[in-house]
């Protein structure tokens, strides 16, 4: 630990633990902390499909700047149990350092039932190979060869002397401390203020002083049992500086307060990972503060409904589209297999319904907590027939706001069902953001008829399904006084009346699909796609990819530019109507094009080729179901860029 | 003006098979509409699919034709976003008891204050005579290869189970009677449902018109066919419960109405057979957690200042995720 390698407000933190045990609420308070002093955060959290037990863990990456994504490393691993201790000492680096519990040391691998065999197996033979025994004292030990910092915090020392200071008596009341004295301890060699923590505490545990009292006194005595195992600081130092306020959000927070300010009036849902935290949100701010409108008690209110089932949420959520109030469903693949006779019907009635559709491992229920982009295709060509419809993905939190406002722009402008695709590393998530504006993205209702709905004056009877240039009739809702309409499955006439005739089908299939161009039309530039490039001017590499693989590649891109690669990349955000001129013009002078994908096939390449006809021959993708580093990113890339036909397809295999 | 039943014609063709039940069900809507003291401007008619959902298009009213057995998550989302709609919906029985079943039963559960009529006429006719939920366990309707294999649903004990708060029957062919349990379906605070037999002469050539109305069971007094169906009105039946009935008394008249429900065959009874507005709709339900909610629902919410700038007051809703920097004394 020579002073020179210090690194200050650069550091990967991970805890871990059993799933329920408080290891989100201790990121959360870490993170929180790190905020409170003026420091951007990026937390990865990774959760099995089960609710107490197995194991769950959470980096949070700190920095100066902004971040965007996580890296390989460890600097810190805060444990309180044996197990996250076990399957994660080996991420951390050299200079990093470990907090653990010196009762484990004797604990056996192969007694931890939850962790899987082939795990233990891996791990018992690496350290026997060291000559080292398969317990945590193994594991602690080849850290320490390896150079890792080792910190023994005596948790249940430290809860027995909280609990003689306070006054209480039954030590199982304070267990659930643990989880913050580790975040303490991590502090305590940090070398960062432990007032940061103790504001961060009181956030968390807001209404309750008691608990408020236990953990900063518990933090309090963690912090310096840390600290004081230091014979020199630290190589990693997190210093607080200067900032302006900042958001600290997940995705599923990000797209509920968008909807919110979008105007979103009715969210149905059937709970499904990772897709109902974000109506759970929505429940819990069923009332709020407006100011301009026409409501009386300057409260607005969203209504949410837990449906029977997807076919009942999007159903639901249709028909009260249908009397003009913006309305959304939210779900993952499973639930969105179940909407898409709903999709078709909402197409065939120009019914602006919007979809929030958080993209998880398949098929089936595939890998319920884990992440993917696969199903891109599926909501590009979801039900039967042909019919538009707006698909929009999102790359990082801001987008996630701002793009959940866009859809329902775009659902009522263009009149067809939107579809938000996100994915679940951008819904759980955690980032440090600067506060998004509410008012940057105005509310656009198209061709809506408003006002008192007092008549249309005319004697022509209303037609919703008017033929018109643009494809998009005027929209009248249900309950307007002399704008009476119908709607069918059906083909149907202009008033929406049952009818088969062939001429009438060309001409309303005409004015559906017409609206696609609409849309493409209207939809400015900078909302379909996103190009970044770095400051060198030829680049070497042209990337192109989609959804929250954004933060990984823009903090990559820095790191090879660094190594003197000029990186472009070609986000692209609007799938339908797809922008094929814009992508086109983007990728023609490419000197090597690759596709960056969360997925196994590479589906965006595969749209790319429909549409444009252009082959991107180089593919990275990853389906492990863990959300790509910018290590792997980095060191992919210019893996693909040494040799790139050899490297025609990489695929990433990091996370536990 | 009185909305007279010409103004609620429309100048769509109507396909129904001759003779079918359907006309008896659309002519009873009809004239409870324009008997009833509602706005026909707030009127939302919601079908799903099969021969009696064409009726939402025989009705100069707002008419919703939606998916096979979904009628009634769009009618209720409908309702929910404007509870000042006056929402009917209506469907075959294979619609709504079979591939619908589901959401039937959790229509119940919610409670919202709505009618729903439900065609039964024991077949699919739309896809030519197929069993419907209703159909009898041995029945073998005139385009059935064998005898149906599956015992039927009982619509009014199903829908008891389910915690409807109004369940009636009619017959429709007998179109007083039909209007009259519309007009109390609608009046009724809650989720209503009538199941209106429905005589299917292309398909059903077990319960017919002439089966219902018992031409084959003619009074050796009288010389008179003896109709199957009577009304439950006037036998002394009374299924309503009220707010300072016993639990007991509750739970007989529970019991009561199964019972009723039971009667098949040569007896079918047509009617109220229950009644409950002792329990809360949804609409009272929501309004304890959003108290604005009957004032400013979903649909009348204004969302934008004249600008097209968000009403919403982001900074208060995003206060508990904002962190402000506080760089500390060292
Ligand atoms: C999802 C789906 N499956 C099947 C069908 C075909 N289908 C159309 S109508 C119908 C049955 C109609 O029977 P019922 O609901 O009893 O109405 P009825 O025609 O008897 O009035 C079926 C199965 C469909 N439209 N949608
Ligand atoms: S098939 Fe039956 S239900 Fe359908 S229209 Fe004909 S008679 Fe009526
Ligand atoms: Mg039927």
């Amino acid at each position: 630990m020579s002073r020179a390698s210090v690194k200050v407000n650069d550091l990967s933190w991970m805890t871990g633990g059993p799933q329920g045990s408080g290891v989100d609420s201790s990121a959360n308070i870490f993170a929180g902390a790190c905020v409170l002093g003026g420091l951007w955060t990026f937390g990865l959290r990774e959760y099995y499909s089960s609710i107490k037990g197995p194991h769950s863990y959470f980096e949070v990456r700190v920095n100066g700047d902004k971040i965007r994504s996580h890296v390989n490393n460890v600097d810190v691993l805060a444990t309180f149990d044996a197990e996250t201790l076990i399957r994660h000492a080996e991420e951390v680096a050299l200079g990093g350092g470990i907090l653990y519990d010196p009762t484990f040391a004797n604990v056996e691998i192969d007694k931890i039932d939850s962790i899987e065999t082939p795990v233990v197996l891996r791990i018992k033979s690496r350290l026997t190979k060291q000559g080292l025994p398969g317990t945590v004292s193994g594991i602690l030990e080849e850290a320490k060869r390896r150079g890792v910092n080792l910190f023994s915090i005596p948790y249940n020392d430290i809860i027995a002397k909280t609990a003689a200071q306070i006054g209480e008596h039954q030590l199982s009341k304070l267990s659930r401390i643990v989880n913050v004295l580790s975040v303490s301890a991590s502090f305590g060699i940090l070398g960062f203020d432990e007032n940061y923590l103790n504001r961060s505490i009181e956030r968390a545990f807001a209404s309750k002083k008691k608990v408020v009292d236990m953990n900063e006194i518990g933090a309090k005595l963690a912090y310096d049992a840390a600290k004081s195992q230091l014979k020199q600081p630290f190589p990693f130092q997190l210093h607080p500086i200067q900032n302006q306020p900042r958001l600290l959000l997940m995705g599923v927070e990000a797209v509920a307060l968008g909807k919110l300010v979008g105007g979103c009036r009715v969210q149905t849902y059937y709970p499904i990972t990772p897709a109902a935290d974000e109506s759970e949100f929505l429940e819990s701010h069923g009332n709020f503060d407006i100011s301009g409108g026409n409501n009386p008690s300057q409260k607005g209110s969203i209504l949410v409904t837990q449906t029977e089932d997807e076919i009942a949420a999007i159903t639901m959520a249709t028909g009260a589209a249908l009397t003009g109030a913006r309305a959304a469903t939210s779900t993952s693949g499973p639930g969105f297999s179940l909407m898409v006779e709903g999709l078709g019907w909402a197409g065939m009635n120009e019914v602006p319904l919007v979809i929030t559709h958080y993209q998880r491992g398949g098929p089936a229920t595939g890998q319920p907590t884990r992440h993917e982009q696969g199903d891109l295709k599926f909501v590009l060509s979801a039900a039967h027939g042909e019919f538009p419809r707006i698909v929009l993905c999102s790359g990082d939190m801001e987008e996630s706001f701002y793009d959940a406002i866009r859809i329902f722009n775009y659902a009522e402008r263009f009149q067809m069902p939107g579809i938000h695709l996100i994915d679940k590393g951008l819904a759980n998530n955690s980032m440090t953001i600067s506060p998004p504006k509410g008012d940057l993205v105005p509310i656009q209702r198209g061709k809506l008829i408003q006002g008192d709905h007092q008549g249309n004056g005319d004697e022509e009877p209303y037609r919703r399904f008017a033929f018109t240039e643009d494809g998009v009739s005027p929209r009248a809702v249900l309950g307007m006084p002399s704008y009476r309409f119908w709607n069918t499955g059906d083909e149907h006439d202009e008033m929406g009346h049952i009818e088969e005739d062939p001429d009438n089908r060309v001409k309303m299939m005409t004015k559906r699909m017409t609206k696609l161009d609409t849309a493409a039309r209207e939809i400015s530039e900078e909302e379909k796609v996103n190009f970044f490039r770095s400051s060198k001017k030829q680049a070497d590499v042209t990337i192109v990819s989609w959804g929250s693989t954004k933060g990984p590649i823009l903090d990559a891109m820095k790191l090879l530019e660094r190594d003197g690669i000029g990186v472009e990349f070609l986000q692209i955000r609007l799938v339908s109507p797809f922008p094929t001129e814009t992508v086109k013009q983007k990728l023609a002078g490419a000197k090597l094009l690759v596709d960056i994908e969360q997925n196994y096939s590479g589906q965006m390449a595969a749209v790319i080729a429909e549409k444009t006809m252009i082959d991107v021959k180089n593919k990275i993708v990853k389906f492990n179901g863990r959300p790509m580093s910018q290590d792997e990113i980095y060191q992919s890339v210019k893996q693909v860029l040494s040799n790139p036909a050899q490297n025609k397809r990489v695929v990433l295999t990091l996370g536990a | 003006m009185a909305l007279k039943l010409t103004d609620l014609k429309t100048d769509v063709h109507n396909d129904w098979c001759p003779g079918c039940g359907d006309f008896g069900i659309e002519a009873s809507l009809k004239m409870a509409l324009t008997e009833m003291p509602v706005d026909i401007n707030k009127v939302a008619l919601f079908s799903g699919i099969g021969c009696s959902s064409k009726l939402v298009h025989f009705t100069n009213a707002f008419g919703i034709h939606t998916l096979h057995g979904r009628v009634l998550g769009y009618a209720q989302g409908a309702k929910l976003a404007n509870p000042d709609l006056e929402v009917i919906a209506v469907g075959g029985d294979g619609d709504g008891l079979g591939i619908g079943v589901g959401h039937f039963v959790h229509a119940g559960r919610r409670n919202i204050d709505m009618a729903y009529i439900i065609h039964d006429n024991g077949v699919y006719g739309l896809t030519k005579g197929q069993a419907s939920p209703t159909l009898h366990l041995g029945m073998q309707t005139k385009s059935l290869p064998e005898p149906n294999i599956n015992s039927n649903i009982n619509p009014i004990m199903l829908a008891l189970a389910s915690g409807f708060t109004f369940i009636a029957r009619s017959y429709a062919y007998n179109t007083r009677h039909l209007k009259e349990m519309i007009k109390k379906a609608v009046a009724h605070k809650g989720f209503a449902l009538i199941d209106a037999l429905q005589p299917c002469p292309t398909y059903n050539d077990i319960n017919t018109k002439e089966w219902y109305g018992g031409e084959d069971r003619v009074d050796p007094a009288t010389k008179r066919p003896m109709p199957r169906t009577y009304d439950l009105e006037g036998t002394g039946y009374n299924g309503t419960i009220t707010a300072d009935m016993s639990q007991d008394e509750v739970d007989k008249n529970l019991v009561q109405v199964i019972e009723k429900s039971r009667e098949w065959g040569d007896k079918i009874p047509i009617g109220i057979f229950y009644q409950n507005e002792t329990v809360p709709i949804y609409e009272e339900r929501i309004s304890e957690r959003i108290p604005s909610y009957m004032r400013e629902p979903p649909a009348r919410q204004q969302l934008a200042k004249n600008d097209g700038k968000s009403v919403v007051n982001l900074a208060n809703l995003s206060k508990e995720l904002l962190f402000e920097s506080l760089v500390l004394a060292q």
